[in-house]
């Protein structure tokens, strides 16, 4: 060392003058500011603020004072002190600030790419749309019936009014059911339903029929031997085919969209009578464009088939065709599937490939 | 019903620029659905051609060939003469021929181009009949002179063919329902077309008739067996036309209108009957009188008779069947309304022949067209109604083509045996049309619309009598008037309005807790599949189900799709196993499926009545038709290959195991709030050690679950170590479906405790879990099987499962001791039923 130091001695030597203690309170606060983490922020903390740190000496060596001196430097070493533990907390703040902050950073994950580890499993597109169907008319106050495939011959004929020799009969390509003499057929329509439930319940009656009927058609794009159907019946006082055509434009907007509305086309069916064809406007083009594929530019698509219900299906019944009329309308479900969502061939519906049901959401 | 356009104009005035589409859209209108229309295939210059030169040259391969210049006129813009090589000879120099330029198409996109050939350019072609599609001759090319006859004069080289040649021509055809057997004819078509358009109609069967003289050949009615009491045979009218020649050809007119209409031109007298019958309905038979030793008996056949159509089929006869027989010993002529015998066919070098318009029965003869699988165009119409008034008229227009283009001469006598019964008019409610259809329709309009169908009316109202036309035998009742009403008036005219049910019971408990299963199952990760219910006995012995399983007891089909699978499934998974494979097979690697339906259980020696229409069966009837259909009951089956939890960034996959399938069906029950009870259990198709059993708590089976025999996994083609469960779902719906009760919840804390339990391996764990369980008392909340251990520190026979109990009191906090002697309890319940140690 060099030259004489000039700093008073007196005052160096006095443990609790406040030069002093000013002297260990920066150099506290300048240890607490430079602390870069919270561990060094600790051996601040034992340096400076420990029970061995110079303030903490201090603060004993008040004990050693005359009483009058006691309070003043009582008072002095106890601002000095919190001076230092306030920093020392102020730091401590922002250095677990930064450290929870940096942990969250390296705890990130890439979620762009998870799945639930079991896959989702569907629903098959052709039961949802029977769902709709039979949900549609129950919004509007119907019940839902039901029956067996395996059918007597008499409810899913005669009880219909086809004739054993109408040629209508015949065009139904009907599976029969070995003996004979069994009188058992696959239904070829769900209409044997209408039949069962009239049977049952009476009039006055509000059913659709949702179900599996059978033909002897092979499959190819447009047949298949299994399909579906849903029918409507509405067997009340004062029906009208007004009704009948209300009924199917409510149903088609329920599952085409608003606007979309039906035609009704001369035709012929034993239960019925006036009978109906029933169309609906393209809901693709709505009849705007001869080159539409979904309707083949006719501005209409072929839906099912309608009419006011036989007298002879209601006597059949035991329903008094003087007192109650009513209408029925059956539809396709595959055909309504393959309109709704653009399906071109009749086989992919039916061949189970997990692929084509993935194609829908729960939800269609 | 295909109908030629220009056919139809001769009945019914047609707009002069009248296209297919314009008939076709009308007759829609009335209710005869388009099927298509036709026009012809040929397209482009299609002129006439005259010969100016022809070389013939003979070429190497011994074939000689024309090489042509022909006159087109102005055709080819250029008005030099064309050059066409052709190879056809049955023409000359001078002339006129039909000739196809450059550009145009033949039929069978047969594009025509000036290409070289033999040394030339042949700028075009000279046409055959054939390849314009205007016929099957082929022995050479058209020479306008001769296949046009007189008309052929007018004609100038360069002019167009197509429409001197009828290939402009359209042909619609439209789908004819089974009440409106008149539309089977063009008298008919044109009376709706005039229906739909008021356009002017001519009734072809208009025409003179020759006055009916007595005697002609003797025909005798002898139905002695009339079906429902209706003469099989009511009105039989016979003609005869002698010295014909029929080796004469046909007109070109007619034959065209016949090809048109989707005939095939054969000979003049079956040609002229066809005509006929395409025109006014009327089906006629020819026979060659010369055949005939008379007379000509109409009876029932008797048993054991057999016949040979002229289809060369030789058919057992049934006692239903209405025959035309030959009295004089009693030989069989025909098989009435559906098709002749090939003894009296008519031949080329027939002279004489007997024409026959009958009116038979719709109900026989669509019986015996049923009965012999021989769907003719004469049964068509008979089963559908022909008009009985039309019978005289079409023998008349027959006899009146025989003669024009046959030659010949008609026998004065015409034999008429008609035993029709009058028909009956009956009342009509004239408001019946507005409250059926909801369209407020005047009365004076119902009258003019019945009238204009053909109907009689008689009485201004509010009842009339009406009288419906001879052809409409569909007319028989008020709504059967009531949609000629709405047709003719348009059905565009019905409005829509909504109707208001008196509200329901919305969907039954079975039909939603069906939708809940699926949903469940598809949110579990199977994909709901359909698959045909259609099995056969390779797929029963793929499965390894014995010979006497009670599953074999099928519902069999009289006529199934295909001979291999005749019968209805009693479980889903005789068919989903295949649906399995094909995804497999197409390259998906992990495939969970599911598919709910009903299966059928057959009822051996149940007969169902088959009653008639219009009348409700007694009670005792409705009861049996019921009795005999079939138990249905609804099933859910599941089956699955490969990854069911897919390997990714987080690890590995796992493969679907026994284990699963056996959760879906906990799943399926826990969904609808069914409790059951598992069991292991041997059952084919599932592997032996690995296949459990559910029951309900009152012992009734719900399904079967477990890891598929490898035998059978080997049979079927499916992945290795495939499970499947097969689910009753009816038992459940039967069981579960009552409104679900709550307990109050426990918010004390919970205690756990964990005890391992060594018993023999045979023990099956749930046995230890409900000896658990019952020791446990009655704070036990939950039990759960997390680990069995078989190894070194057990003995050979021995396993060791370890159990996590939770105990939880619903009134206060349990004390360690309380949870210690529970555990104690239950382990000592283990003991005794099972040996159990603790370890």
């Amino acid at each position: 060392m060099s030259g004489p130091d000039n700093t008073p001695e007196t005052t160096d030597h006095n443990p609790l003058s406040p030069e002093v203690i000013e002297r260990h309170v920066a150099a506290a606060l300048t240890s607490i500011e430079a602390a870069g983490d919270l561990e060094q922020l600790k051996a601040a903390r034992l340096e400076h603020a420990a029970e061995r740190s110079p303030l903490a000496l201090a603060n004993r060596s008040i004990g050693e004072l005359p009483g009058k001196e006691k309070a003043a430097a009582g008072k002095l070493v106890g601002q000095a002190r919190g001076r230092v533990n306030k920093a020392l907390g102020a730091r401590q703040a922002v250095l677990e600030a930064e450290r929870d902050e940096r942990i969250l950073i390296e705890e990130t994950l890439d979620l762009t790419t998870a799945r639930t580890r079991r896959a989702v499993g569907r629903r098959h597109p052709l039961t949802l749309t029977a769902e709709r169907m039979t949900d549609a008319l129950m919004a509007i106050g119907w019940e839902v019936a039901e029956g067996p495939g395996v059918e007597a011959e008499w409810l899913n004929f005669d009880a219909l009014n086809f004739d054993k020799d109408h040629p209508a009969r015949q065009m139904q390509d009907t599976f029969f059911v070995e003996p004979a003499i069994a009188g058992l057929v696959l239904r070829t329509h769900t209409s044997p339903g209408q039949a069962r439930s009239l049977l049952e319940r009476g009039a006055p009656l509000y059913v659709a029929v949702p179900g599996k009927t059978y033909r002897t058609d092979e499959l190819d794009a447009t047949h298949t031997p299994v399909f579906h159907q849903v029918e409507g019946l509405a067997i009340d006082k004062g029906l009208t085919m007004a009704h009948l055509k209300g009924t199917l434009d409510r149903l088609a907007q329920s599952l085409f969209g608003a606007g979309v509305t039906s035609r009704l086309r001369p035709a012929f069916f034993p239960f019925t009578e006036p009978s109906a064809e029933v169309d609906l406007v393209c809901f693709v083009c709505r009849g705007d464009d001869t080159s539409c594929r979904t309707c083949g530019g006719t501005g209409w698509i072929e839906w099912g088939g309608c009419g006011m219900v036989n007298r002879n299906v209601l006597k059949a019944a035991g329903v008094d065709p003087d007192e109650y009329q009513g209408f029925a309308f059956g539809m396709g479900v595959e055909r309504t599937a393959m309109f709704r969502h653009g399906i071109a061939d009749m086989r992919e519906m039916i061949e189970g490939d997990v692929r084509f049901n993935e194609q829908f959401g729960m939800e269609i | 019903m295909r109908v030629p356009v220009e056919w139809l104009g001769e009945y019914v005035s047609l707009p002069t620029d009248v296209t297919g589409e314009h008939v076709a859209a009308q007759l829609v209108r009335v209710g005869l659905e388009e099927e298509g229309i036709f026009g012809s295939e040929v397209t482009g210059p299609l002129v006439v051609g005259r010969v100016l030169e022809l070389v013939k040259e003979p070429q190497k391969n011994g074939k000689v060939i024309n090489w042509c210049q022909v006159d087109v006129g102005d055709a080819n813009g250029t008005g030099e003469p064309q050059g066409i090589i052709c190879g056809a000879h049955n023409f000359e120099v001078d002339d006129l021929v039909a000739v196809i330029l450059p550009g145009g198409v033949l039929p069978g996109n047969f594009q025509i181009g000036a290409r070289k050939t033999y040394g030339h350019i042949s700028a075009g072609m000279i046409c055959s009949a054939k390849e314009l599609g205007l016929g099957q001759e082929h022995d050479g090319i058209i020479v306008l002179t001769q296949h046009l006859g007189p008309q052929a004069t007018d004609l100038t080289p360069g002019s167009d063919l197509r429409s001197t040649l009828g290939l402009d021509r359209e042909v619609v055809e439209v789908n004819v329902t089974p009440d409106r057997g008149y539309c089977f004819s063009m008298r008919g078509i044109a009376r709706e077309y005039g229906h739909a358009t008021s356009a002017d109609y001519t009734d072809p069967a208009k025409l003179s008739v020759d006055a009916a003289d007595k005697g002609g050949f003797a025909v005798e009615l002898n139905d002695d067996a009339p079906i429902n009491g209706v003469q099989g045979c009511d009105r039989y009218l016979a003609r005869i036309v002698r010295g014909l020649d029929l080796t004469r050809s046909t007109p070109a007119w007619m034959a065209t209108r016949l090809t048109e209409a989707g005939m095939r031109p054969i000979s003049l007298a079956v040609d002229v009957t066809n005509y006929v019958m395409l025109a006014l309905g009327q089906p006629l038979h020819a026979f060659d009188l010369n055949s005939l030793r008379g007379p000509i008996v109409v009876r029932r056949a008797t048993p054991g008779e057999k016949l040979r159509t002229l289809d060369d089929v030789d058919r057992a006869l049934g006692a239903e069947d209405l025959l035309i027989t030959d009295g004089a010993d009693n030989s069989i002529l025909a098989l009435a309304g559906v098709m002749g015998g090939a003894s009296s066919e008519v031949s080329p070098t027939t002279t004489d022949v007997l024409i026959e318009a009958a009116h038979f029965d719709q109900r026989s003869v669509a019986r015996s067209a049923r009965r012999h699988k021989l769907s003719t165009e004469a049964s068509k119409r008979f089963e559908r109604g022909v008009d009985p008034d039309v019978t005289a008229a079409a023998a008349q227009l027959a006899i009146n083509l025989l003669v024009e283009f046959g030659g010949g001469t008609v026998d004065p006598e015409i034999t008429d045996v008609d035993h029709r019964l009058a028909r009956e008019p009956f009342d009509f409610t004239l408001s019946q049309a507005s409250a059926l259809v909801g369209v407020d329709y005047a009365d004076t309009k119902v009258i003019k619309i019945l009238e204009a169908v053909g109907c009689e009316v008689n009485g201004d109202g509010p009842v009339v009598s009406v009288l419906p036309a001879s052809w409409r035998p569909d007319l028989t009742d008020g709504p059967t008037l009531v949609e000629e009403v709405a047709r003719i008036d348009g059905y565009d005219n019905i409005p829509s309005l909504v109707p208001a049910a008196p509200g329901g019971r919305g969907l039954t408990a079975s039909q939603r807790a069906r939708r809940t299963v699926a949903n469940t199952l598809a949110a579990a990760g199977l994909v709901e599949v359909l698959t045909y219910p259609f099995v056969g006995e390779s797929v029963l012995n793929d499965l390894g189900l014995a010979k006497d399983d009670e599953r074999r007891n099928m519902v069999q089909l009289a006529n199934p799709l295909s001979e291999e699978s005749p019968w209805m499934r009693t479980e889903l998974l005789q068919t989903l196993p295949e649906t399995l494979r094909r995804n497999i097979a197409r390259g998906s690697r992990d495939v969970a499926i599911f598919e709910m339906d009903t299966i059928t259980q057959a009822r051996i020696g149940a007969q169902a009545p088959v009653p008639g229409v219009g009348e409700r069966p007694s009670d005792e009837v409705l009861r049996q038709i019921h009795a005999a259909v079939p138990a249905q009951p609804w099933h859910v089956a599941m089956a699955a290959a490969g990854d069911l939890d897919r390997a990714g960034w987080w690890g590995e996959g796992r493969a679907a195991e026994a284990n699963d399938a056996a959760s879906w069906v906990r799943l399926v029950a826990e969904a609808l709030n069914v409790e059951i009870t598992a069991r292991m259990t041997e059952r084919a198709p599932w592997h032996p050690g690995r296949c459990v059993e559910f029951v309900t708590l009152d012992g009734k089976t719900v399904g079967w679950a477990g890891e598929l025999h490898p035998k059978v996994v080997q049979r079927l083609g499916l992945p290795e170590r495939s499970v499947a469960a097969e689910v009753d779902l009816q038992v459940l719906l039967d069981q579960g479906l009552s409104i679900s009760q709550a307990s109050p919840i426990s918010t004390h804390p919970v205690a756990m405790s964990d005890v391992a339990l060594v018993v023999h391996r045979a023990v099956p764990h749930a046995h230890v879990e409900e000896s658990l369980r019952q020791g446990a008392g009655d704070d036990l909340e939950s039990i759960a099987l997390f680990d069995v251990y078989r190894g070194e520190h057990v003995a050979d026979n021995e396993q060791s499962l370890a159990f996590r109990l939770i105990f939880r009191a619903s009134d206060r906090t349990l004390r360690t001791e309380e949870v210690n002697a529970a555990r104690d309890g239950a382990v000592k319940q283990a003991a005794a039923d099972h040996g159990a140690i603790q370890r």
